[in-house]
């Protein structure tokens, strides 16, 4: 095989998310000057991954004008929630959660797939977004299920055979096992993109009528990706109510959450898998990790240097 | 099942249909900016329901200059001082969304005319976040009273009819005996929206720029073939738009007396519902549909709660959108090969 000319980018973005946490003196010259631990940051930013690939896989090869994906993402977070908590007595662990919230989560993608994907363009944007808020409001008031909003917690770390006790969110284990779930995903998305059903999305992006006419049956295509995007985000999900211990506040999965993965997702372009992670690399980066880092350099070092000393010096 | 239906509180019901068709009327207002936009450039303008916020915190910082703010001022003030600033806020706000809006269309979304869908969709978006963020600077995060300027210049007189009770608007069904309100506020609403709306079907069915903008809606390409400007009827349209949110702008705060930042975003969402629900792109469909979305509000926050509203609106928006593809009035375009 012929190396390519380019340099690969995205193994040596893995790479270096590979090798970083385990070189601790990185992360504690990271700490010294911002007080948050990248280790701790990070698997954030994975999950946020999973997510926009799903919405890769709706909106990106097909072409539906999906602004709901953070209503599944909730429905994910809130049924490994109702899965492991104390407070229920099912308690089954993450592992079971976590396969249960992904089919559970695309059955829902099943149910409101099913009669609107016939809808056009446009219309079809308006009822995954109402959707979306059906869903939060839905979890908002379902106080006796759902806790309201306080959401659910503790949601235990996830365990692994063999290891002598559960990965805590905060270890570098969970870090590993966000970055297995984000590659999983990728190469999950690579061998669909590649596959019979991946071309047969992309042809009815390109032209719906013109794949019809082809054969294929557009309405069965679409609700499968409607419904693959769902359960990977439920996934996400999963991931996410596991990684902050609780289901959060119901408003986490509302509509800024959605329109955040479609902008990574056009900011990286559309239907490109690589674009998806790197488009998450800018702006949920910038968003939870660097804006806040900001925040912080410019409150405890750029304002008591530089700021009052000025106003000082002019009287004010 | 007798027993029910003469328990049934009539008096009630017929109590929150008239607070619908007002908030319903409100609503219509708001969702003409998105159908027309829609109509014209089959762009989903975001930015409109933050456009309407913009204009109520116009409307407060108008009324602030004018001394109307301040506790206990508006209790001693004679009714012509009031209908003063109101009138002026009529003519201000309107005039300001309308320019805002042209002003968004020009910088935001003409440099995407051609571009794909998603593009301006997403620009809209970023538009809402940033008016949004602007409103947050303008008003602060906590929602602001605006004070209750009706109420002030019409207030509701108690029963031997002469002395006024301050703070409570007049009643303008006190006098007879159905035990409804319909107040000056209810009257206001109407009275504003029901001649605007027929002044813009006029403008669109007879005006040559209505039937220009009308031809662009069908086909874009064949009006300026034709010799229509098609950038200048774009521009008149969130022109109207604009106007007609700042409208509706001015009437939510003087009838609901409350605003926020964030109430952009809500009611541009409810507003967005009663365009797609009447059959996005049609003017009868926005009012149609704005007027079905007030009252599934407030007859649902009745008999189903106050926290279900907006679940509840979605749903029958899902569940009408499952039968009725294209919306209550919207027409089927078969695809275009």
């Amino acid at each position: 095989m012929a190396q390519p000319k380019y340099p690969n980018w995205p193994m040596a973005f893995l790479i270096a998310f590979a090798v970083f946490p385990l070189v601790p003196a990185l992360d504690e010259w990271f700490f010294t000057f911002t007080n948050r631990s990248l280790v701790q940051q990070v698997p954030g930013m994975f999950i946020f991954g999973i997510l926009t690939l799903a919405l890769n896989a709706a909106v990106g090869y097909v072409g539906i004008l999906h602004l709901g994906i953070a209503a599944f993402f909730g429905i994910g977070a809130y049924i490994t929630g109702i899965l492991t908590v104390p407070a229920y007595p099912f308690e089954i662990g993450f592992w079971c959660a976590l396969i249960v919230a992904t089919l559970g989560t695309a059955a829902f993608g099943g149910v409101i797939g099913i009669p609107t994907l016939r809808l056009r363009g446009d219309y079809l944007a308006l009822v995954t977004l109402g959707f979306a808020e059906v869903v939060k409001f839905s979890i908002q008031n379902l106080d006796a299920i759902t806790g309201g909003p306080r959401g659910m917690n503790p949601i235990p770390p996830p365990e692994i055979i063999g290891l002598p006790e559960p990965l805590f969110v905060d270890s570098i284990g969970f870090y590993f096992l966000t970055l297995a779930f984000l590659v999983a995903a990728y190469l999950l998305l690579a061998r669909i993109e590649r596959s019979r059903l991946g071309r047969a999305w992309v042809a009815i992006r390109e032209d719906e009528l013109a794949a019809s006419c082809m054969g294929l049956n557009v309405g069965r295509l679409k609700l499968a990706a409607f419904v693959f995007a769902a359960g990977l985000a439920g996934a996400a999900g999963c991931l996410y109510a596991t990684s902050i211990g609780s289901t959060a506040d119901p408003n986490a999965y509302g509509f800024n959450k959605s329109v955040l993965v479609l902008c990574c997702l056009i900011l990286g372009g559309l239907g490109s898998r690589n674009g998806a992670l790197f488009g998450v690399f800018c702006l949920y980066g910038f968003d939870q990790i660097l804006s806040p880092i900001i925040d912080v350099g410019f409150n405890n070092k750029f304002l008591p240097t530089v700021i009052t000393p000025w106003l000082a010096r002019h009287d004010c | 099942m007798l027993v029910m239906w003469a328990a049934f509180d009539w008096t009630n019901f017929g109590q929150q249909t008239i607070n619908g068709l007002t908030i319903g009327a409100l609503i219509a207002l708001i969702a003409l900016g998105y159908t027309m936009v829609y109509g014209i450039v089959e762009l989903i303008n975001f930015a409109h329901g933050d456009l309407f916020m913009l204009g109520c915190f116009l409307a407060l910082s108008l009324v602030s200059v004018f001394g109307l703010n301040e506790a206990g001022v508006l209790a001693t003030m004679p009714w012509w001082r009031i209908l003063g600033p109101v009138l002026l806020c009529f003519l201000v706000i309107p005039l300001f969304c309308a320019g805002l809006n042209l002003a968004v269309d020009r910088v935001v979304y003409k440099p995407l005319r051609n571009a794909p869908k998603l593009a301006p969709l997403v620009s809209a978006i970023g538009v809402s976040f940033i008016f949004m963020n602007i409103g947050l600077f303008w008003g602060g995060a906590q929602d602001v009273n605006f004070p209750d300027l009706v109420a002030a210049a019409w207030p509701e007189k108690s029963a031997d009819g002469e002395r006024i009770q301050t703070g409570i608007v007049r009643n303008l069904l006190a006098d007879s005996d159905t035990g409804l309100r319909f107040t000056v506020k209810d009257a206001m609403v109407i009275g504003v929206t029901v001649p605007l709306m027929l002044a813009l079907s006029l403008f669109v069915s007879f005006t040559k720029t209505g039937k220009a903008m009308r031809a662009t809606a069908q086909n874009p390409v064949a009006a300026q073939l034709m010799g229509i400007n098609v950038d200048w009827v774009i521009g008149v349209t969130f022109l109207i738009g604009g106007a007609m949110a700042g409208f509706g702008s001015v009437m939510y705060a003087l009838t609901l007396n409350t605003v926020g930042y964030q109430m952009g975003f809500q009611n541009g969402l409810y507003a967005f519902t009663a365009a797609v629900l009447g059959g996005i792109g049609n003017i009868y469909g926005a009012v149609l549909g704005g007027i079905v979305i007030g009252l599934v509000r407030s007859l649902g926050s009745e008999y189903v709660g106050e926290t279900w509203t907006s679940a509840l609106v979605f749903a029958v928006l899902i569940v009408i959108l499952v039968f009725r593809p294209s919306g209550l009035l919207g027409s089927r375009t078969p695809e275009k090969v």
